[in-house]
């Protein structure tokens, strides 16, 4: 019963929070630099992780598919598999695992740190709301960097998938036959799916890593408790998100 | 035009009224501990009040009071006739609390930590921010660490560099707490004068929570002595240099006892 109304509690908090950021859009230009920089923070701390795990993933899908397909004769339909399952899920997906594990717990430590420390009351008490500086350039610059990192998640997840299926022995496959089963399955649509889901999941895990920070309580050891919740409730949302997202979507 | 009723503005010479403190029958309980038990107080406006008294009475909890951190369990506060629990207050009043361990932007230089109010509330070009913040440092003797990050200094300089910080949002009430722990007994003395001076040239009001009995007794108008979440008497500093209470007389001038320690008073 205390758990539950812990659990509404924080969801309450976050809608507020939500709400009050929100509220500040229209300084949104004054506070470009800042923009930037999350901008930057969210982009560089992320981009070579999801390179080097999309192109893994990529190859992997290759893999598996070249494995089932070659019995039946239809490994050129590696291209459509690898396209379709990189850019309706695992795309998204991975952006936002590695978001909320490189990102979200930055976010999280940095909060929680100007709570305990009481930098958040310096903010109140300055009259400067916590929510326009703080949370409102992450949550835009989250906004403007999931597309962008899921896109190329999904380019260099099919690039790995062509480079195996064309450098393992026993698929062989021409990465002209790759790409062309992979343009002819693979829709705008599904692509703008995987953006959706994306966005979603990013502005989810930014928003709740905000909350959790800057709702630390007592001293310095909560920082540490802090950053764990924040990456185990984004993990679970995200996989409970997709699934509705996905059956919404279909 | 009364001067003593406006506060001039230390930079910008600019006039409003000077503000007062209320609070009424303020009762703070944290879960079952009661931390405020029924507190009734007046600061006058342009004054100088030094609250005393010992650590974990319960005084960073009534200054948090008054900038509308703590919301009292029972009780009003008011600033300048303001709620002061409601946050629409810090627009109206302009307060600046100076936190006991400082508080400062771990991510900002000094020079940031000083400068964000001004460029936040847009209060001045950036060469306007630049005097406004180096004046301020100066002030405090910190013109040397404008570029520094916080966490490269000493306790007793974050502490200065917090009072610099609330120097340049041009108060009307200043409220410090425990301003001069941590400093060395030139830098405290430069404070209280910073303290009087506000009050003096530009009528800030001045909330001070202190242990430096020197600093209460040479610049306080009243001084108030907190026990126990209990405010015990709020008197002219002259009253205190000889009281006549026990308990507050132990406190303020405590006999070190070789013979008759009282640890081991406690211990029995
Ligand atoms: N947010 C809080 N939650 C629970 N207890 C608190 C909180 N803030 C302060 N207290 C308690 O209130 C008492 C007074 O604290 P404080 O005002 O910081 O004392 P001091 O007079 O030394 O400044 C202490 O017992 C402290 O533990
Ligand atoms: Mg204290």
């Amino acid at each position: 019963m205390k758990q539950l109304i812990a659990i509404l509690e924080g969801i309450g908090g976050t809608l507020r929070l939500l709400v009050r950021a929100v509220a500040f859009a229209p300084t949104l230009p004054r506070q470009l630099p800042r923009f930037m920089e999350q901008c930057y923070q969210i982009g560089y701390t992320t981009l070579p992780i999801v390179s080097i795990l999309s192109f893994f993933i990529g190859g992997v899908l290759a893999l598996q598919a070249g494995y089932s397909m070659e019995s039946f004769g239809a490994k050129e339909f590696i291209g459509s598999l690898v396209g379709l399952s990189m850019a309706r899920e695992l795309g998204p997906m991975m952006v936002a695992i590695l978001l909320a594990g490189r990102v979200g717990s930055a976010i999280a430590a940095e909060l929680a740190s100007m709570k305990v420390y009481q930098e958040v009351d310096a903010l109140v008490t300055m009259n400067i709301p916590p929510e326009r500086i703080l949370v409102l350039p992450r949550l835009a610059a989250v906004i403007v960097m999931m597309p962008v990192l899921t896109i190329i998640a999904n380019l260099v997840g099919w690039f790995g998938g062509a480079i195996v299926a064309h450098s393992v022995d026993f698929i062989a496959l021409e990465p002209e036959k790759y790409f062309e089963t992979l343009r002819r399955f693979t829709k705008f649509e599904d692509v703008a799916n995987g953006l959706i889901k994306a966005e979603v999941f990013g502005f989810v895990v930014v928003l709740i890593c905000c909350s959790i920070g800057l709702n630390t309580r007592g001293g310095p050891r909560e920082i540490g408790a802090a950053v764990t919740k924040a990456v185990v409730v984004s993990l679970i949302l995200i996989l409970v998100l997709d699934y509705f997202l996905t059956q919404s979507l279909l | 035009m009364e001067t003593c009723h406006q506060t001039r503005n230390p930079f910008s010479d600019a006039e409003s009224p000077a503000v007062g403190v209320t609070l009424e029958h303020v009762s703070k309980n944290f879960g079952s501990l009661m931390v405020l038990k029924d507190i009734s107080l007046t600061v006058e406006p342009g004054e100088i009040f030094v609250l005393m008294g010992p650590s974990g009475s319960g005084k960073s909890v009534l200054l948090k009071h008054i900038v509308g951190l703590e919301l009292p369990t029972s009780g009003k506060v008011t600033v300048a006739g303001h709620d002061a629990s409601d946050p629409a207050t810090r627009g109206k009043v302009r307060m600046a609390l100076v936190f006991q361990a400082g508080a400062l932007f771990n991510s900002l230089s000094v020079y940031d930590n000083l400068a964000l109010y001004l460029r936040e509330h847009r209060i001045a070009t950036e060469a306007g921010i630049r005097e406004k913040v180096m004046r301020a440092l100066q002030i405090l003797s910190l013109e040397n660490t404008a570029r520094k990050s916080p966490s490269d200094l000493s306790g007793g300089m974050r502490k200065r560099v917090a009072i610099a910080r609330a120097l340049v949002q041009e108060p009307q009430l200043m409220l410090y707490d425990e301003p001069t722990s941590e400093l060395d007994p030139v830098m405290s003395a430069t404070i209280s004068e910073i303290i009087a001076t506000l009050k003096d040239e530009y009528r800030v009001t001045s909330f001070v929570v202190s242990h430096d009995r020197s600093l209460a007794l040479s610049i306080a108008n009243r001084v108030g002595i907190l026990m126990g979440g209990r405010l015990l008497t709020v008197a002219p500093p002259a009253e205190l240099r000889d009281p006549q209470d026990p308990v507050i007389a132990d406190f303020l001038n405590p006999h070190i006892d070789v013979k008759n320690p009282r640890f081991k008073q406690l211990e029995s």
